[in-house]
Formats: structure tokens, sequence, C-alpha cells
């Protein structure tokens, strides 16, 4: 996984763990956290893949723009690997 | 007249203050399956009604002073505050907390650096550690405003940052669970750590407050 990374900007349905403020953000990976059942099919109790995790840092400007308290304060957020494409 | 009515009570209580309503109302969906699941596992043996009430004690009980020990034990060694913020979970189990299969991250408030955990798709909070979330920290009110104006949140919460502290907000999104390190405060030099962890609260844990001075 790159070290710059985009939050897809996707609208799927059902229970999804990537926020929608994030959706088409960038940001840089922060730590990687292993893997994880997928809650997009553990929420139904069907059987989960496991996906991996990252911890990714956004700053505030770029995911408020100019509408941001402090542009280089930060927002920290974990994102499953099928939510991300390389920058 | 104090009492034109009969059956029940109208108005404030004599201190003021309404009466709470009876729960008298009907069950709900989930309340009904609660009690058949419980009844049933009663029933074929796989628990006891006393095992079940034990357990509501032990959650009940988990309360923020598991988290305040934890914080101030890496107040006091180093060695201790390296392993937290490198692997909570492990130290935290090293400390001797049972947080049961909890993934915890620990994230340290600097002279630099503060932060501020939000969970905003639900209400994520590690309760082995802290016990049961304070009911803002669900709101829709907290969860959107601590990502969009956390400076003003904090703010709200009587937290004055120097104009150089970089903010630093935590979205529990998925699967870790956040708690944060508050910055030991001046004064505490050669302090116990029983009588460090009654510096820290809740609030510190969350980032919504600082640790008290002594």
């Amino acid at each position: 996984m790159a070290n710059r990374v985009r939050v897809k900007a996707l609208a799927a349905p059902g229970h999804v763990r990537a926020p929608f403020y994030l959706r088409g953000r960038t940001g840089v990976i922060e730590r990687e956290l292993g893997v994880f059942g997928n809650p997009e099919q553990l929420a139904y109790g069907l059987p989960a893949e496991e996906k991996p995790l990252y911890r990714v840092r956004f700053t505030m400007a770029e995911i408020w723009g100019a509408a941001a308290e402090r542009q280089d304060d930060t927002l920290d957020a974990e994102i499953y690997g099928h939510w991300l494409e390389k920058v | 007249m104090p009492h034109d009515h009969h059956d029940h009570q109208h108005g404030p209580s004599p201190s003021g203050h309404p009466y709470r309503a009876d729960n008298d109302g009907p069950l709900t969906y989930w309340q009904r399956m609660e009690i058949a699941v419980r009844e049933l596992l009663v029933e074929k043996g796989h628990m006891t009604a006393a095992e079940i009430s034990a357990q509501i004690d032990a959650m009940d009980e988990r309360s923020p002073a598991r988290g305040a020990a934890v914080v101030a034990r890496a107040w006091s060694d180093p060695d201790f505050r390296a392993q937290l913020l490198e692997d909570a979970s492990a130290a935290v189990r090293g400390f001797g907390l049972d947080i049961g299969p909890l993934n915890l991250i620990a994230v340290e408030n600097t002279d630099r650096v503060h932060n501020l955990v939000v969970c905003t798709l639900c209400s994520c909070y590690p309760r082995d550690l802290l016990g049961l979330p304070p009911d803002w920290y669900k709101t829709r009110a907290y969860r959107s405003r601590a990502v969009f104006e956390p400076r003003k949140v904090l703010r709200e919460f009587g937290v004055e940052l120097p104009a150089d502290t970089t903010v630093r907000v935590h979205d529990s999104t998925a699967d870790m669970r956040y708690v944060v390190v508050p910055a030991r405060p001046p004064g505490t030099e050669g302090m116990t750590e029983e009588a460090l962890a009654r510096l820290v609260t809740r609030d510190a844990m969350i980032g919504t407050g600082l640790a008290k001075r002594p």
C-alpha cells in the first residue's frame, strides 16, 4: 500500500465503515493495523474475508478546505484497504 | 385542592422535580428477545441467573479508575510509557488488566500535541478501560462537531490550548479503541502512582479535558 492514499469516493449501500466525510479525501498511512474481518459482511452474519486495516491521517485542510479551524490540525481514521487507492 | 386526582401524581414533586414516569409500557421487540434468550439459556443449563448477574456487576464495575491507573503508571515508568505507546493492548494486559479482545491505541498529549477521541459512526469507546461512555459522547452534536471544529468543542469543555498546539482528532471508525495519555501536570514530581491516578479524569482520557493539578 502506498504511503499516500485516497479514500474511494463510492456510495456503496449497506453497513460500511468508511465515513462519508472522508470519501475522496487524500491522506497518509499513519500505521498498518493488520487484518480484520470485513465489517460489510460481518454486519449481516456472513462469512467475512480478512481485510487489511490502516490508520490514515488527513489534514483538516484536506477534509474541510477553507472552512477548517486550523489547516494543519489532523484527523486519523481507520480505513480498510479495499476502500483505499494509491495516489 | 392538592388532590383533585386520585389515581396518579400530577405536576412536580415537593422538591420541584418532575416525577419519573413508571415504566408500565409494553416491552419492545428487543426487550422481549433479550428476556427470551436469557431464560432459554438458563433453562437449558448453559448459564445460571447468578452468573448473568455477576457478569452485569463486572461490566458495571469498569470505571475510569482503570484507565487512570494505566496513565499513572505511564507517567511513573518510562519503559511502560514506551510500551503503551508502541502496543497499548499488550502493555495494559501486562499491567494486569483483563481487557478481553480489545485492540487499544494510546495517544499521548505533549506541550505540542493535543489528542481528541470520537466515534463519528456510532459510539465506540474503550469500555474496558473507562467504563460506559458519557451520554454526550454518543450525541450527534459531539460526533459531528469533534471532527469539524474540535478547538471550539474543546473550549466549551473548558480546555484552552496554547496557540502552537496541534490538535489531532482520532475517529474510531473500525476495530481499534483509543485512550489519551494526558500530559503530566507540573508540580507532581515525587507523587505516588495512587496519588497521580486521582488527577486523571475520564475526560482527560477522551481528550475533552486535561489532567487535574494537585
